[in-house]
């Protein structure tokens, strides 16, 4: 019987089988950001312990910093001081810390991979539940409390039961306007917000074997709204070629050992697995969330649905979205109208996130009562599209072009919802206040159909608007 | 010197929270990670949806005041790895919880700061929700190493993975000694591994 990736991940890193029957397992790559960590290292002075392994320790600001002026200090006070205990921690600690000045700050789920941090094979682990990501790699990445922070940074190790794997299998091909984010969002409404408890996803099949890595890192990034902790896409010729030249990525002969090496930790054919889903692209449309969880989600030409129609504690469940949302039961989804649009976060910020919703919003005009900004996910990022010109299209079409961080997505910066605003977003989380305002309202889709929504000022199916791709 | 750490039993009244999914957004709003400390948070714990409830929140209900045991329903602590929403939980109060099923890194923050998270059948939650919300000065006793939970003369069987119950009643929840005391162990798992090694190169 052969092993998946994840068998055979565990099982090179694992250090022994801890007297609770947790595995003691080492992880190959710390990556630390402002908002989670400071309370890790303040433990690590009370117990004068040392950080174990800081060369595999990497560290960034994203969650609070600032997007719109960078000038230092920032005006909010708190992320001034957050961003000044990254800043020393890491100097005391003696971790590489990418800030501004360095040209490589961003969020830590963009900058990782686009450093070539990120790499088969590996373990992953970052104080960020979107730290799945990075399994886009084939790397096995776990998203961990400021605790398991303390205990990865003093150890190398983090204590962790072992998981079981479910594969999930896309066949054949996405339609036209359908992207990762509607294929993330088409399985979460399949297996729920919570089926994934237990489990690590694989993810498989046509659609993933002819993705991008910045596409297989959208699906992995939103593992953990399907309640999964880990999400990977076994490593292929894709991989390596994205992997190939960047900054901490082997080199020369070494490089070509790596792939060798990183071609045997794929799940083997023979692999067993816990669970096997399958899906058919062909049935995946542009998806919309209409309710307070990502698994409340629809194909954008469906209607919301009626609670009378349903039982027990799906219909409170139901009845609570849509009180919430303040949507009609059996409405349309489409010509919901919209008051903020946001292209960003760990989920969709990256250069061809960026250049689809560019595509879109080319020659149109976002609405007058809608703000729309788009928040790159790096410095890189940033650079990248402005050498494109794609700053120049979005502020055109009337878009804000802002600084790199997470801004948005969780608000921790001025980038707040206002009282019920409702906000086309291109993030990974609806939940109830998740965008700053206690009664703020989210609409998670792909950033193409963020884009089609600003100038319409309601939420449009992309297909019926895209511009053809030259 | 050396602190009892083990979480063998917990006795308290309990407080009921309805609803399936509620995240840790909900548990702690994101502006209360604002912060380079814990301190504080208990007082913030579940601060928008008190407020939009209008002082009918279980957590504003005096009836609840003192509680222990929290009793939820499905996928509690979904979402973000905040450990800031255990932290404001123990710091209300909050030493065990009780429900149907709780969100994967929700479970493992619990488990690192000895905070017991226990698992009932749907019809268990809504019997014990219901008995609290009848009677809140109900008494109950979260047995951690029979992995019962009893009130009076009335039980119900809790599910506890076999190493979290271990490690909590031997008190050793808290990985850190065990993962600190063995680094000549884990840099031979370090010094194996084919991408510190330079992939073969030797």
């Amino acid at each position: 019987m052969g092993k998946t990736l994840l068998e055979k991940v565990w099982d090179l890193h694992t250090v022994r089988e801890l007297p609770s029957g947790q595995t003691q397992l080492f992880m190959g790559l710390h990556l630390v950001h402002e908002v989670t960590s400071p309370q890790a290292f303040q433990m690590l002075r009370e117990r004068d312990l040392s950080v174990r392994y800081p060369e595999r320790t990497f560290a960034t600001a994203d969650h609070i910093i600032p997007t719109d002026s960078r000038q230092r200090p920032y005006a909010d006070a708190m992320a001034e001081e957050m961003f000044v205990h990254i800043e020393r921690n890491s100097v005391d600690f003696g971790l590489e810390f990418f800030d501004e000045s360095t040209g490589r700050q961003g969020i830590v789920h963009v900058i990782g991979p686009e450093l070539g941090l990120t790499q088969p094979g590996m373990t992953i682990a970052c104080g960020d539940s979107h730290t799945s990501t990075h399994g886009a790699f084939g790397a096995v990445a776990i998203g961990i409390g400021t605790s398991q922070i303390r205990d990865v940074l003093a150890s190398g190790c983090l204590a962790i039961d072992p998981l079981k794997v479910r594969r999930i299998d896309v066949s054949g091909s996405l339609g036209r306007g359908v992207y990762a984010k509607d294929v993330i969002l088409h399985i979460i409404g399949h297996l729920g917000v919570h089926g994934g408890v237990g489990y690590a996803y694989e993810y498989g099949g046509d659609v993933f074997d002819a993705f991008s890595m910045e596409e297989r890192m959208t699906v992995c990034n939103m593992s953990i709204e399907g309640g999964a902790r880990v999400g990977y896409v076994n490593p292929d010729q894709t991989t390596y070629d994205y992997i190939r030249g960047r900054e901490f990525a082997p080199k020369g002969a070494e490089f070509d050992r790596a792939v060798e090496w990183w071609e045997t930790m794929k799940s083997d054919d023979d692999a067993n697995y816990d669970s096997v889903v399958d899906i058919d692209g062909a049935d995946i449309e542009p998806m919309v969330t209409w309710g307070i969880n990502p698994g409340q989600v629809a194909g954008v030409g469906e209607k919301l649905p009626d609670p009378d129609s349903l039982e027990g504690a799906q219909r409170a469940s139901v009845e609570e979205a849509l009180a919430f949302m303040k949507l009609r039961p059996g409405a349309a989804i489409a010509e919901t109208p919209i008051d903020v649009a946001f292209i960003g976060s760990c989920t969709n910020s990256r250069i061809s996130d960026l250049r689809e919703a560019a595509k879109v919003a080319a020659g149109g005009r976002v609405a007058k009562n809608v703000k729309a900004l788009v928040v790159p996910g790096s410095q890189q990022v940033l650079k990248q599209a402005e050498a494109e010109g794609l700053h120049e299209t979005f502020l055109a079409a009337g878009f804000e072009w802002r600084q790199a961080g997470c801004s948005m997505c969780l608000a921790m910066n001025p980038d707040k919802l206002v009282g019920d605003q409702i906000c086309a977003s291109s993030s990974n989380r609806n939940f109830k206040g998740r965008q700053g305002s206690p009664t703020g309202r989210t609409l998670l889709m792909s950033p193409a159909m963020v884009a089609a929504a600003a100038p319409a000022g309601e939420v449009v199916d992309v297909r019926t608007v895209s511009r053809p791709t030259a | 010197m050396t602190t009892d750490m083990r979480v063998i039993e917990i006795t308290g009244t309990a407080i009921p929270l309805r609803g399936n999914d509620i995240d840790t957004d909900r548990v702690i709003p994101a502006r209360y990670l604002r912060a380079v400390t814990f301190d504080g948070l208990g007082e913030h714990v579940f601060e928008d949806d008190r407020k939009a409830s209008e002082g009918a929140h279980p957590f504003d209900n005096p009836r609840y005041a003192g509680a222990s045991v929290l009793v939820v329903n499905s996928n509690f602590g979904s979402g973000s790895s905040r450990e800031h929403a255990p932290q404001a939980l123990l710091r209300w109060g909050i030493k065990a919880v009780v429900g149907e099923s709780f969100a994967e890194i929700f479970f493992g923050n619990c488990y690192t700061l000895g905070i017991v998270c226990a698992a009932v059948s749907r019809d268990d939650a809504a019997e014990i929700q219901n008995a609290v919300e009848a009677d809140p000065t109900m008494e109950f006793t979260v047995d951690v190493d029979s992995r019962t939970l009893g009130s009076g003369s009335r039980q119900w069987p809790l599910s506890i993975p076999d190493a979290v119950r271990d490690g909590l009643v031997s008190g050793t929840w808290d990985a850190i000694g065990e993962l600190v005391g063995n680094p000549a162990e884990v840099r031979r798992v370090h010094d194996s591994l084919p991408y510190v090694r330079g992939f073969g190169a030797d």
